[in-house]
This record gives C-alpha cells, structure tokens and sequence, in this order.
C-alpha cells in the first residue's frame, strides 16, 4: 500500500501516555509522528521519583521506553514543537503543520556531550525542578534526556538578546572607535567541538500528512498562587507535589537529599496537605484530584526513608485508595513507616520565627491543631493545561466544564473524541495515575491499530 | 482636584448609634470630606445582628429586610461602616434576590412596603475603592500617615463568604492595606489578619473569647505593628478588652479606619485617642 499517509499516526504529547501509544503502533508496524512540546520526552514522569505501589525508580522504568522512541524506526519524534494548524483531506486524512521552535542549536551536529551546559555562566530558575533548582540558560531537561541535545532559551540568553539588541538598533552596534561590537557571551558557542551552536536557527513548520490522531496532552497542577490560604506560593518552604518529587529525585537539583529550600537544612518536621485546592468548588476545583492520596503516602514514606528521625504528618479529608495494592500501600505507610494522619483540613499555612504555622482540625478527636513544621508539601490539584482547550479546538475535540479533553461517550467508548480518527489518552481526560494512563494509552493504540488495520484490508481488496 | 459629589443611603446600626458613636461621627466626617454625601435611613431598626442560618424560617429575615425597604424609597446604594451591619444586610440581600419565593412571604408580613431587590448594599471602603478611587483619597491627605505601621485587622465578617460579601479575597485581602497605603501609612500584613476575634463568643465562652482577640493581638505585635485597624465594633471592642491588664508596653491600641483617615485628612477632633497620641508625638 502506498504511503499516502493514511496509516500514519500523530500522536500528540510525549508523556508517559504519549509514548506508549506511540511504541505500541510503531511496534505494529505503522509509521508514527510524535509531537512534543517540551525538549526532550518523558513528560511529568521524568519528574517523579519513585512510583507507587511498587516504589520503582521512575526513571528506570521509563528510560527503557524513551530510548526507545529516540530509536524507533518507526517513530519520527518532533520535540521543543507545537501544532501549527490541522486540515482535513477530501480523502479523510489529516495534514498536520508542526512548528518546531527554533533551538539555536543544530541537532544534527550537536553530539550530547554537554559542554555548552557545562559552560554555560547564566543559570535561571529551571521549571522541570519546579522552581527548586536551577538550569543553565542552555539546557537539557535532565541527563535522561531523550534526544539528549540542547535548547537555547533565547529570553535568557545574554548573546541572543545583545545580537538581537543591536540588529534592532537599540544597542550599538561599532564602539567609540568605529569597530564593530560582538555580541557578549557566546561562551557555548566557542566551547562546542562540533559548532553545532547556529545563532541563525529560524523556527521550522514541518507538514505531517496522518490518517489517526492521539491527544495526550497530559495535565498540570493547580498553582500553589491559587492557594492564599498556604500562603500564595510567597512562603518558600510551602511546595508542591512535584516540587517535593524533585527534592526526593536522585536525578534532582539535591540529588535526592530532602532539604528545605529557603535554607538547606533538612526537614524534621514535615505536613502534606491533601485535597489542596481539590473537592473545593468554591475557591478550587470541585473533583478528586484521584493521585493524591497514594502520591503523598509515598512521599511521606519516602521521606522517612531519608530522614528516619523526621515527623511525617498528613492532614486528609478521606483516604481514597481504590486500586490493586493501594489501600495496603496507605497503611504501610502509616503503620510501618509511622506517618501520622490527621483527618481534617488545615484552614491557614503562615510563617513565624522562621518556621511554618499549620493550623488546622482534627475532626476525630474534635480538636484544633497547629503543628510548627519545617516543609509543607501541598497536594495541589490535578488540572487540566491551559492549553489543552486550543489543541482540542484545533483537532475539533469538545473539553469538558473543568477544561479535560471530553470523549464523546465517556463509559462506552472512553478513548474516542467523536471527531473521526481522532483518539484521546492519558491525563488530558482527567485524574489518572500511571498505571491507568498507560491502560488507556494502550486502548486509543488499538482502535488505531484497526481503523488502519481496515484500510489495508480495504486497499488490498481494491488491489486484488 | 474637585471629588464628584455622591449620594448614599446610609444605615449606622445600633453599635454606631450607641457605644460607637466615634466610629459613626469619624465616619460621617471623612465622607463629608470626599464629597459623600450620606442620607440616614428613615425610622431605621437593628439589622438582626446575626444572620439568619436557619433560612427556611423567613421571619428571620424580617428585621433587614425592613432596612431595605426603608433604603428602597431613596433608590440610592445603602452605605454601612459596621462589619456586622453589613454582613448581615448584605447576605440577606443576596439570599431573598436568589430567593424569590422566600421575599413574597416576607412581603406579606411587612407593612412598609414590599422588598424588590433594588437596594444595592455597600461598605464604605467599597464605596472607597470603587467609587471614589484610591488616588482621591491620597489627593485629600493632608497630614500623612507617615512612618505609622498599622496592622490592617480584616476579621471575618466583613468579607466572608466571599461570593455573597462581594467585597475582597479573605485569604489575600488589600482592601485596608490599600487604603493605609493611600492615607501614607506602612501597612504590615500579619497571619491573623483576617482571623475571627472571637465574636459573641465572649458571652457563651469568654476563654475562647480571649484566647482568639489576644492572638490576634499578638500576631499583630510580631509582625512589627503599631496600631490595628479595624472595620469592625465588635472586633475593637474584643481586642481592646483582650489587653486590659497587660503591660502598657504590650498594648496595642486600636482604632476603626475612619480614625486613620479623619487623622491624615486633617481632621483632629474625630481622629480618636490613639492618634491624637500619634499627631500630638
């Protein structure tokens, strides 16, 4: 059959989801375009540290995946690329125009030795450690990076900005004496063995023609900013799951040695606020945010791993542990591992003498508390992206009132968007763990798989 | 710079008519100031002091709704400067607006006429914010408030719940803030700034009552404050009453905004003791 395209599929976001729907039709034998916004794939996985139940390092479960689309045969990846515009063919297939930013770097050249990062002398606050760590201004998103080349962020980037600061005349560009001025920095460049930094990279729109599409578009977390009651995001020692992941990641900026980020000092009193910002119509989100309470009990257990003589304490509304192993996870956590969980809300996060306030209720003895912790860790809730109802609209795909991608039958056919050919997977839908993203990533692979496994039996009967 | 002259109705409430005239006099002074002019309600009675939870018992709503009735006739926005007052005006408002059925069996006992949802209920740092502007305000300073670090003391009533008192964020409010920043003051924020004080509690339960003012106090205190500022009769009184015996030195004096504003508007006489100490140091 020929290429036309109409076996092809884009999948869209490299998360955990992304990726297995990708191997899972690449593995069949079907061409597929993976689309990635971020530089390099692996999504909110590649932030975690370890995986409940089972504690598995969750970059040594994955990277087996990553490496493999970095390889496949069968997957061309875009990443550090956005979807441009979507048209449908008379024939039923989709041309897709990807734009990849421009990087600053060629790729092709560009051999992963790292030396730019090395060398590099800005260091800006990095978002993939959630504001808890720093990264080079020339950078990858970790050293598991898949493709493992760098990226320029040109807003920070001394030279790019006195290059452009001159060409637009609002720098000079000759100095007292009439010579011309070279941008400063540049370090990265001089220090590259194969050149491959190319100051010139223009942004690139790449036409994609596919006969299926996937959205996994993936999630976010509510901000901490939404939360003035823990203090807005201005109390540094207040973060957020993932923020915490980070501190606990042997990948992350404290190689895994948990710290409070104000002063370094290692936590011994440490509070997990679940349901922050969820199951609160009024100032939140009005669902479960679904993850959270296995993702704290592991967090808390995790942290006593590293700190044994620390306090773990977990204010809950409700343990929701529905899931194989889940409820004997919780009460590991709590029994093995000494986690004291308080049911309760706690009503304000605030500082005093350099430690936090917790002040909150213990509504089973019937008791205000307040703990004077060291680290708050907010289990904020799992939102939808921003972005995701652009990317819906693009492909046609209607979102629900919390801003999820929303299937057109939601319990019979749960992967399906209603618009043709098109699929939906993973996070983007709503709540999911691991576990389940990858279930579900697996189902919208296979309704692939057969709408392209009846094009070719209907090719082969025309050809016949 | 002229102020646009406005129009209120105004409803004092009985705290405002009784043990805080002060709040009532340096109220009505400094909107004079603005060029607000404020109307008293006719033959105005209690606002019902506690808001009615039990709702299906419509009765209780009869003691504000005669209030805004009474406001109805003039057809302008009723200005408050009580927290409580307020409170309870304006969830009652906003509970017989979304409730229809509850303010035509109301109207059947009320013989002044009939509630018809047209009475806007205000505080005045709303009618502050939005109507007159905060660069109004600092145009009228004459004596700013320069070096004060006030605590801008919030309590609950006045802005909870958020989505009926339509006034500010309770957890992040500025209201006042913004206000102390206009009069040239240095507002220092403090956790407890929009903590109850105890309330009524001070009948039922007056440890309760004394624990909660005196941390709100102290909270205040450590955060470098001077003086507190509050909105609200009964959060001065409980505070006030929460530091009787301690050393003068731990006091904190207390004071409603409108004392903060006649004191930079250059109106000594409703500027209250606390800063007729400060003009006069």
């Amino acid at each position: 059959m020929k290429d036309s395209g109409c076996t092809t599929a884009l999948v869209v976001g490299a998360g955990i989801g992304g990726i297995t729907a990708a191997l899972d039709i690449a593995n069949s034998g079907f061409p597929v375009v993976l689309v990635e916004r971020e530089p390099s794939i692996g999504g909110h996985m590649a932030q975690l540290s370890e995986t409940f139940p089972t504690l598995d390092c969750s970059q040594c479960i994955m990277t087996p995946r990553t490496v493999e689309v970095g390889h496949h045969e069968n997957i061309r990846l875009h990443t550090y690329s956005d979807i441009e515009s979507v048209r449908r063919e008379p024939s039923g297939s989709y041309v897709v125009r990807i734009r990849r930013r421009a990087a600053y770097v060629d790729w092709d050249k560009c051999t992963g030795c790292g030396v730019c990062q090395e060398k590099c002398p800005f260091k800006v606050v990095s978002l993939f450690e959630r504001g808890i760590g720093p990264r080079k201004v020339i950078y990858t998103l970790s050293p598991q990076a898949v493709p493992n080349k760098p990226v320029i962020d040109a807003q920070q980037c001394r030279y790019l900005q006195s290059k452009w600061d001159m060409e637009a005349g609002r720098a000079p560009a000759v100095d007292k004496h009439g010579n011309p001025v070279t941008p400063k920095c540049g370090a990265c460049a001089k220090l590259c063995p194969t050149g491959a930094i190319d100051w010139e990279q223009q942004d690139r729109v790449i036409e994609e023609q596919v006969g299926a599409i996937i959205l996994a578009t993936g999630y976010d977390l509510l901000p901490v900013q939404r939360l003035p009651e823990y203090g807005g995001g201005e109390l540094r020692d207040v973060v957020d799951g993932l923020a915490f992941e980070r501190l606990l990641a042997a990948s992350g900026p404290t190689a895994g040695k948990v710290v409070r980020p104000s002063d370094g000092a290692v936590p011994k009193q440490v509070v997990f606020v679940q349901c922050s910002g969820s199951r609160d119509p009024e100032r939140g989100v009005p669902y479960c945010s679904k993850i959270c309470c296995l993702y704290v009990a592991k967090q808390a257990m995790l942290y006593k791993h590293r700190v044994p003589d620390g306090q773990a304490t977990v204010f809950y509304i409700d343990v929701r542990a529905g899931g194989k192993g889940y409820e004997e996870f919780v009460t590991r956590a709590q029994e093995e591992h000494g986690v004291v969980y308080l049911r309760g809300k706690v009503s304000k996060i605030y500082s005093q003498d350099g430690r936090l306030i917790v002040k909150g209720a213990d509504t089973l003895s019937h008791r205000a508390v307040e703990i004077s912790a060291d680290l708050v860790v907010l289990a904020t809730a799992y939102v939808a992206r921003a972005s995701t109802a652009a990317v819906a609209a693009q492909f046609g795909v209607a979102v629900d009132e919390n801003g999820f991608l929303a299937p057109g039958d939601e319990e019979m056919a749960p992967v399906e968007s209603g618009v043709e050919a098109v699929f939906l997977a993973g996070a983007a839908l709503g709540p999911k763990d691991i576990p389940e993203t990858v279930a579900q990533a697996s189902g919208a692979a296979a309704k692939v798989l057969s709408l392209f496994q009846q094009r070719v039996a209907a090719e082969a009967h025309v050809t016949a | 710079m002229t102020l646009t002259p406005r129009a209120y109705s105004y409803f004092p409430g009985c705290t405002l008519a009784t043990t805080a005239v002060d709040y009532d006099a340096s109220g009505r002074a400094v909107a004079a100031a603005l060029n607000l002019d404020l109307h008293e309600v006719p033959d105005w009675n209690c606002c019902g002091a506690s808001f009615p939870l039990s709702a299906e018992n419509v009765m209780s709503f009869i003691a504000p709704a005669r209030v805004l009735i009474a406001a109805q006739h003039a057809g302008q926005d009723l200005a408050t400067l009580c927290a409580v007052c307020f409170h309870v005006l304006k969830r009652s408002d906003s509970y017989l607006r979304k409730h229809p059925e509850a303010a035509d069996r109301l109207n059947a006992f009320v013989t002044e006429g009939d509630y018809a949802a047209r009475v806007k209920v205000r505080h005045l740092l709303g009618v502050l914010r939005d109507d007159v502007g905060w660069e109004a305000v600092r145009e009228r300073v004459v004596a700013p408030l320069q070096g004060l670090r006030p605590a801008p003391y919030y309590g609950c009533l006045l802005l909870r719940p958020q989505a009926e008192m339509e006034l500010d964020d309770p957890e992040a409010p500025s209201l006042l803030h913004d206000l102390l920043h206009a009069l040239g003051a240095d507002p220092v924020g403090f956790p407890r700034q929009a903590e109850c004080c105890g309330s009524t509690l001070l009948v039922s339960a007056p440890e309760a009552n004394q624990r909660l003012s005196a941390a709100v106090i102290d909270s205040a205190r450590s955060a470098g404050a001077a003086i507190v500022i509050t909105a609200c009769p009964l959060c001065k009184f409980n505070l006030e009453r929460a530091q009787e015996g301690r050393p003068q030195a731990e006091q904190l004096p207390v004071a409603y905004f409108t004392q903060a504003m006649a004191a930079a508007f250059g109106l000594p006489e409703h500027a209250g003791p606390a800063f007729r100490r400060e003009v006069a140091a």
